[in-house]
């Protein structure tokens, strides 16, 4: 038989940690002013202190994509950057992409195609997916299949995601050609 | 078109009623309902898998502004003192784990301390630096080091079939001209649903707990604590609206549960309790599994003989079993069987049901023997099953209440243009590599239990259908609203589905495919029964035309109560309701299995998967290029739904093949890849040309509404089509899951 133990904590650690300030971040267009320890991950900031939990938490190790947003247009993972981090960027969760009564074109076609079952990948799935089309990378389905492949499905809905995305992407990208090259190309996030 | 079509949802395709809400983020998962008032618990894990706890140093993280108390066994109130307080509905045989009950360690990640603080943040920092000493003692973890000492088991859980047998399966293989015998192996699986469990507990100020859990079961979870921790009904309401996955994960209480109500009732205080990716490898999986079979043919390609024996892991404490071998009685003609099971005690957490537990697993065994079989005879693979088709069920003998498996090979050799493969290995190249097209299939249970449902109609015409059935993603929001809207002939935007409720009538567990059969055909009887009053107050309004009607002579249909043989003569439903003067209307109604049907017939879901693939010769790497899976299964609700369930069961079985695996390491007795990045689902990038077919089925005996359930029937032989198709690419026959390059160099 032998003991070990875990964690044996040096005395600095036991001290209290560094107490929660002030950050103030613009979320799908609203500000929004929280108290929150400074090691918050944007992601926990977004789903127990802001109450938008469109935006999942399916790892919090930047390995399953659920918790994807839009920071000034950009995807990333929201459990791999901290809130503090973030103030000041124009920040995109899927509740500001549409609603259910105003969906976008996005949710419409992941909807038509059935590009989900349990629905909880999916948030993060659509936000990608816009990020994928604001990079303008989205021009076959295997540029797509390769560049939606940060964001897992365990329900195994890829085949209704790809054609759900090529759908829009599509849509978008003749759109941008009609209109002036070198523009963005895609529609606003609002 | 005719107008009279308009409120026929069964059969059709509509886009899931839940679709707005999952898509825009509004569907609530359970650790995601805002409560005032919240505290966060973080779960401690053992870091070895068998020994005591010496002591929890629990001052040093108490000292933290911010944390509210450390639970463990040193500090538990005094809980129920049996075990049967513990048993869930699906508890197998033995003595269920209590979450902080005592000193002992049973197995690694074990739960041994529950740190609860005003933010998550808080929580999860404390936890980090807890410091717990352990005595170590030595464990056991290998099943490969127990081939043995299998035992048969005699408790096994709800549903275990005791293996059988038939003639002389020894005498049968003696007599063959052809004989194979090999083994075949998968390791462990985790189910991995993208959401992990999490609890979120409202502490109401009288003392009553609203409990939104991750499970399939609310029923299940609010029996479970109100015998722990001896609460009424009334003081545990268990909710969960909408499940991100379960695959049989769910199926039990997790301990998050009991964690978190424990938490809340000692603090008086709302709490939340959310696992990590880490923690979702700490409780149940599919079992690392050996299976042996041995195969006879006459020289015709006959079965003459077929042996089955399967072995895999339990925990110390409880005996999991699952149905492994009985299938392989069951898929093909043979007059000489012999299938035999037993299970092995190691220290880890009991495994748990996953996804077509028990088929997928025999079903990959019995697939590869079949093709391994069908080259020793000197047969097409497809053709040596068509000869050894079971018209019978030989385990029961009884008829199946319906079979379609022959029509599914056809529509399936079509689809794929199976005609054109070449026979002999290696005869297909593209450049580098090496294609090979490989074929398999399955049988499931077409199961059905006991529900129960609700229906209100209100003046508006508006109906709301209620059962605590759940949904994770295969659509039963959406399946129980067509059913309802086409049995009251009202439009679908108009019905309302509540689910997943400890309020609300009781419905079985999610899982075995039988939620489409149980729950659907409570709604319908509801909602018929609920027809049958309706029908009433039509006959009282002046001038009915109804009036002398019977409900049979009556349907429902596009918002009208008509007679069937004279549609013209008709009222509008609306109309009855606005001149009964009810402001609503309800009625309580439910359904259960025929037991006379169910004794005359064998009833089962069957399927059948064509695969091809593509070997890199030189890099010895995988891809799936074209799945075919056509599925027999009774009755489809709803084609979109049960097409994305095929769908994605065709991943699960690209998983199973080529990448799924938990990899434990036995000097620490601890699974090693327990995270996202090194436990290997497919992404997106993986998958490709998946094609669905239904051969549908019209089936009067298995149920009203003659669905067979669709979840579990569609994983059956993937991992065993593409494993075959693999041994016809590169002449290579690998016998173990999954199939990493290095098993191709």
């Amino acid at each position: 038989m032998s003991i070990v133990s875990t964690s044996s904590a040096a005395d600095d650690q036991l001290r209290p940690p560094v107490p929660p300030g002030s950050v103030t971040l613009r979320i799908n267009g609203q500000e929004h002013t929280l108290r929150l320890a400074p090691w918050t991950s944007l992601l926990d900031a977004l789903r127990e202190y802001v109450g938008l939990t469109g935006t999942k938490k399916g790892c919090d190790h930047g390995q399953c994509g659920a918790c994807t947003v839009l920071v000034d247009g950009k995807r990333i993972n929201s459990c791999l950057t901290l809130a503090v981090l973030q103030e000041g960027a124009d920040i995109t969760t899927i509740e500001g992409l549409g609603t259910p009564e105003h969906l976008h074109p996005l949710q419409q076609a992941f909807i038509d195609h059935d590009a989900f079952q349990c629905g909880y990948c999916t948030p993060g799935q659509i936000c990608s997916a816009q990020g994928l089309i604001n990079e303008g990378k989205a021009h076959t389905e295997d540029e797509i299949r390769e560049l939606m492949s940060g964001n897992i499905c365990r329900c195994g809905a890829y085949v209704g995601i790809l054609n759900a995305v090529k759908e829009v992407a599509e849509k978008e990208l003749k759109m941008a050609s009609c209109t002036c090259y070198g523009s963005h190309g895609h529609s606003s996030n609002s | 078109m005719s107008t009279d079509s308009n409120t026929k949802y069964v059969g059709k395709a509509p886009n899931r009623v839940d679709g707005p809400l999952k898509v825009t983020g509004t569907a609530k998962y359970a650790a995601e309902f805002d409560v005032p008032d919240l505290a966060y618990g973080y779960v401690v894990s053992s870091p070895v898998a068998k020994g005591r706890i010496r002591k929890i140093h629990a001052d040093k993280v108490l000292g933290l502004p911010g944390v509210l108390h450390v639970f463990s066994h040193e500090n538990v109130p005094g809980l129920a003192w049996f075990d049967r307080s513990y048993k869930d509905d699906v508890a197998p045989g033995g003595s269920p784990f209590r979450p902080l009950h005592d000193d002992e360690i049973k197995f690694n990640m074990q739960p041994v301390a529950l740190v609860v603080a005003d933010t998550f943040e808080l929580a999860r920092y404390a936890a980090s630096i807890l410091e717990v000493e352990y005595e170590v003692e030595k464990h056991e973890t290998d099943i490969e080091s127990k081939r043995d000492e299998g035992y048969e088991p005699g408790r096994g859980k709800t549903g275990y079939m005791p293996p059988q047998r038939r003639e002389d399966a020894d005498k049968g293989l003696e007599q063959s001209a052809h004989r194979i015998r090999h083994e075949y192996i998968h390791g462990a699986q985790h189910h991995n649903p993208m959401e992990m469990f999490g609890a979120t507990v409202h502490y109401h100020p009288d003392g009553k707990l609203t409990i939104y859990d991750k499970t399939q079961g609310v029923y299940n979870c609010q029996q479970y604590i109100t015998k722990i921790f001896g609460l009424s009904k009334d003081e545990a309401r268990v909710v969960n609206l909408f499940m991100g996955g379960g695959f049989g994960s769910g199926l039990r209480p997790q301990y998050e549960l009991f964690l978190s109500v424990l938490a809340a009732l000692e603090l008086k205080r709302s709490v939340r309790v959310t696992l990590t990716r880490q923690q979702m490898f700490s409780f149940g999986h599919r079992p690392h599994t050996l299976q042996t079979l041995e195969l006879g043919t006459g020289p015709d390609g006959a079965l003459l003989g077929l042996k089955h024996y399967a072995l895999h892991e339990t925990s110390r404490f409880e005996d999991y079993t699952e149905n492994v071998v009985n299938w392989s009685g069951m898929l093909y003609k043979c007059p000489n069987v012999r299938l035999s099971y037993g299970i092995s005690p190691l220290d880890v957490y009991t495994p748990l049901d996953m996804r077509a537990p028990g088929a997928a697993t025999g079903s990959f065994a019995l697939e590869v023997a079949m093709d391994e079989m069908a080259y020793e005879a000197g047969l097409d693979p497809l053709e040596f099953r068509r000869r050894n088709y079971a018209e019978e069920d030989q385990n029961k003998k009884a008829p199946f209440s319906s079979k379609k498996l022959r029509e599914a090979y056809d529509e399936g050799a079509r689809r794929f243009g199976w005609d054109k493969r070449p026979m002999a290995p290696r005869a297909t190249r593209e450049g580098n590599l090496l294609v090979g097209w490989g074929v398999a299939g399955g049988v499931w249970d077409a199961s059905m239990q006991k529900a129960a449902a609700k229906a209100t109609i209100t003046a508006d015409g508006r109906l709301t259908v209620a059962s605590a059935a759940g949904e994770n993603g295969t659509g039963t929001y959406t399946i129980m609203a067509q059913i309802a809207a086409e049995t009251l002939g009202l439009p679908l935007e108009a019905v309302t589905v509540r689910l997943g409720d400890t309020t609300l009538p009781e419905a079985p567990l999610q899982g075995g495919s039988w939620t489409a059969a149980s729950v659907g055909t409570a709604v319908k009887n509801t909602c018929e029964a609920l027809g049958e009053k309706l029908l009433k107050l039509a006959q009282k309004m002046d001038d009915s035309p109804l009036k002398d009607a019977k409900p049979e002579d009556v349907e429902f249909v596009n918002g009208l109560i008509r007679l069937r043989k004279e549609p013209q003569q008709s009222v509008v439903l609306r109309d009855v309701l606005q001149v009964s003067g009810e402001r609503e209307i309800e009625v309580d109604s439910s359904a259960m299995p025929n037991p006379v049907n169910m004794q005359k017939y064998s009833m089962h879901s069957h399927n059948v998967v064509f695969a091809e693939v593509k070997v890199d010769e030189e890099l010895g790497t995988v891809h799936v290029t074209r799945v075919v899976n056509v599925v027999a299964a009774g009755r489809i609700l709803n084609q979109k739904t049960a097409r994305s369930q095929v769908l994605g069961s065709v991943v699960w079985g690209i998983s199973m093949a080529l990448m799924e695996e938990t990899v434990m390491d036995h000097r620490y007795g601890r699974y090693m890849n327990h995270n996202y990045a090194e436990y290997h689902v497919p992404t997106n990038a993986d998958v490709r040309g998946i094609e669905v077919y239904f051969v549908e089925e019209e089936d009067p005996h298995v149920n009203p509404l003659g669905v067979k359930g669709i979840g579990e029937v569609g994983l059956l032989g993937v991992a065993a089509a593409i494993t075959n198709a693999v041994y016809h690419a590169t002449g290579k026959r690998v016998r173990s899951l999954p199939i990493y390059l290095d098993k191709l160099l």
